[in-house]
């Protein structure tokens, strides 16, 4: 076996307290952007929750509508038009928007109101943990999250009383971990009782979702209704969540925030480990000048300060992976979660390999420069 | 005829230009020749140390040509300098310059790590040559923990285990009390003499004389004397050589 590996790695550890630097330096820029990226996929995530749990073939939108939480309108009347197409099995509407539920003190706090009709079971509450979806076919009774009772002042769960814009409310449903990126708590319910919150008239709908009948091409109806109908839009659950994403992520500004904030560590690493390495690199110089000396190639050189800068990469990333984890566990109740994906860690590891690797072009080039016949002189 | 290992040819060396112009070599001629060893003499700036760096293909000469076994160096880039010293060339240096993070035996092959040579042939080939300067017992020793003359052994054993054609010391009894430069001056005899290589070893020390077959004197940049050394001496020298591990 070559030396290369022992030379790089007890240069490296011989200098313990600037090892440890170095670590810290990735394990800072990994974690960072691990938590970056992670809470880009959560938002991500989280942005299109409502649509991940819709059984849907097809959503009808409103043309301008970019998302689930979007308040534009559809006519009612559409769904039966809809429904008279080939192909369609099933036309639910929905209905969404934003209303006031009182709180124990007669304060009031928003609510973002989801109403569907439960009897066809496209869009319902799920996690249920008290209570049942069916209680929500009963007119002024709604679901909500546990952990929104703080904020909406909640603390007997199931049967309790309250008030959504001055009208009567119960609570039917409690569900765990429903959470809203926009903070505002969700709350469910039928058709008529969210039309009542929202101040919604009958003859008006957010959204509809189709069921089609089995065998039926989804393109080709899809098609069929962007042709038959001006001013909707009709997408595949796929496509809703590629154009939620897209706008939370991209057309907000948050994306490009968490992005941003995920290039900065990485700038912050590379630059913590160059220097380590270089330093590094300049205590060892007449080590590497007797390696010239000896008759070492550039190449032989460069390995030993590549496999430095990888061991620096690997034992980095495997204290900041473990850290990741730890993040994902803590955050895992919140209203924003870190997502990391097994993807998301094999592409964070290679990004440290070459963060690490392009930290190491300082070292390599000041090593390069060294004169071999500076051992002749010492 | 014998060929000569390394030959320099009116070779020049200046430093810096104008008013700092220093010309450390004027027109140097030298030959070192296998089987030999050239002790080469010299006070404090004479251009010891840079008559060197130009024969071991550290620093180009500015003026002259350096042959290697045959090979010019002249117009060499580093890396294929580099290459010349893998292939010809073992070096002892004044400070050992060994690495204190490799065990004795790592420190030797790493000479042959750095030609590609791995595995359990070099291995083989370490503790050989370790033992010939009879460093057996410190295999797993770390340099820290070896005497001055100890080190200087392992750097040798260093420069030799690949079997170059010349080794070229730099002041390698320097930081050596009298008995142990002795030794080591007796191990590069023996490396001269039995492996057939060409051994030039730069001082001022008027003791290493009896080890010499060559004495050449370096003054001002220039040789000014080249000698023979006087056989009144050879058997002192020869009472060392004969005290020590054969190969």
């Amino acid at each position: 076996m070559s030396l290369v590996f022992t030379l790089a790695s007890r240069n490296l550890f011989q200098d313990r307290l600037r090892f440890v630097a170095a670590l810290i330096g990735i394990v800072f820029s990994v974690v960072l952007v691990m938590v970056q990226m992670g809470l880009y996929f959560g938002f991500g995530r989280l942005v299109t929750t409502m649509i991940d749990h819709a059984t849907a073939d097809l959503w009808i939108t409103s043309r301008g509508a970019k998302c689930f939480e979007d308040l534009s309108l559809l006519n009612t009347g559409l769904r039966d038009r809809l429904l008279a197409m080939d192909g369609v099995a099933e036309v639910v509407p929905v209905v969404v928007g934003f209303s006031a539920w009182s709180l124990p003190d007669g304060a009031m706090t928003p609510v973002f109101v989801v109403g569907s009709d439960f009897a066809a079971g496209r869009l319902s509450p799920w996690n249920v943990v008290e209570g049942t979806v069916q209680s929500l076919t009963t007119l002024g009774t709604v679901a909500i999250d546990r952990s929104y009772y703080g904020r909406l002042g909640v603390s007997g769960g199931v049967g309790t009383t309250t008030r959504i814009r001055g009208q009567p409310v119960t609570i039917g449903a409690v569900t765990d971990g429903i959470r809203s990126f926009t903070t505002t708590p969700y709350v469910f319910t039928n058709l008529a009782s969210a039309r009542s919150y929202i101040g919604l008239p009958a003859s008006l709908t957010s959204h509809f979702l189709i069921r089609l009948k089995p065998d039926a091409d989804i393109e080709k109806i899809r098609q069929n209704i962007l042709s038959s109908f001006a001013g909707i839009q009709a997408l595949t659950p796929g496509q809703f969540q590629q154009q939620s994403r897209s706008f939370w992520l991209f057309e907000t500004g948050a994306g490009a925030a968490l992005f941003a904030g995920a290039l900065l560590s990485v700038i912050v690493g590379t630059a913590i480990v160059g220097q380590t390495l270089y330093s590094s690199t300049k205590d060892h110089l007449y080590g590497f000048a007797t390696l010239r000396a000896i008759g070492a190639s550039n190449s032989y050189i460069y390995k030993v300060i590549i496999c430095q800068a990888l061991l620096n990469a690997i034992i980095g990333f495997a204290i900041a992976a473990l850290i990741g984890i730890a993040i994902v566990h803590f955050t895992a109740k919140s209203a924003l979660q870190i997502v990391i994906t097994r993807n998301l860690m094999i592409e964070l590891f290679l990004l440290t390999v070459v963060m690490c690797i392009v930290s190491a072009i300082a070292a390599i080039l000041r090593v390069v420069r060294v004169d071999p016949a500076i051992v002749l002189t010492q | 005829m014998i060929e000569p290992v390394i030959e320099a040819v009116n070779i020049s060396r200046v430093f810096g230009s104008g008013p700092t112009r220093v010309q450390a070599l004027k027109d140097v001629n030298l030959t070192l020749t296998g089987g030999e060893l050239t002790v080469l003499m010299g006070p404090s700036g004479s251009g010891k140390t840079t008559l060197l760096s130009i024969l071991g293909c550290m620093l180009a000469p500015t003026a002259g040509t350096v042959r290697v076994c045959g090979a010019s160096a002249a117009g060499a880039r580093p890396d294929e300098l580099a290459q010349i010293r893998r292939q010809h060339i073992g070096f002892v240096f004044q400070a050992y310059h060994l690495f204190p993070t490799l065990t004795v035996a790592e420190n030797v092959r790493l000479a042959l790590d750095v030609r590609s040579e791995h595995g359990l042939k070099a291995i083989a080939k370490t503790e050989e040559v370790l033992a010939s300067v009879g460093l057996t017992s410190k295999l797993a020793s770390f340099p820290g923990q070896l005497s001055g003359g100890e080190q200087q052994r392992v750097a040798i054993a260093r420069a030799i285990v690949a079997e170059p054609s010349a080794i070229l010391a730099d002041e390698p009894t320097a930081s050596l009390d009298a008995a142990n430069g002795q030794a080591i001056m007796a191990i590069l005899s023996t490396i001269a003499k039995e492996r057939g290589r060409a051994v030039l070893v730069v001082s001022h020390d008027p003791r290493l004389f009896g080890f010499a077959d060559k004495i050449v004197y370096i003054e001002d940049g220039s040789l000014t004397r080249e000698e023979l050394t006087d056989s009144q001496v050879k058997p002192t020298r020869n009472k060392l050589i004969g005290a020590l591990p054969t190969k």
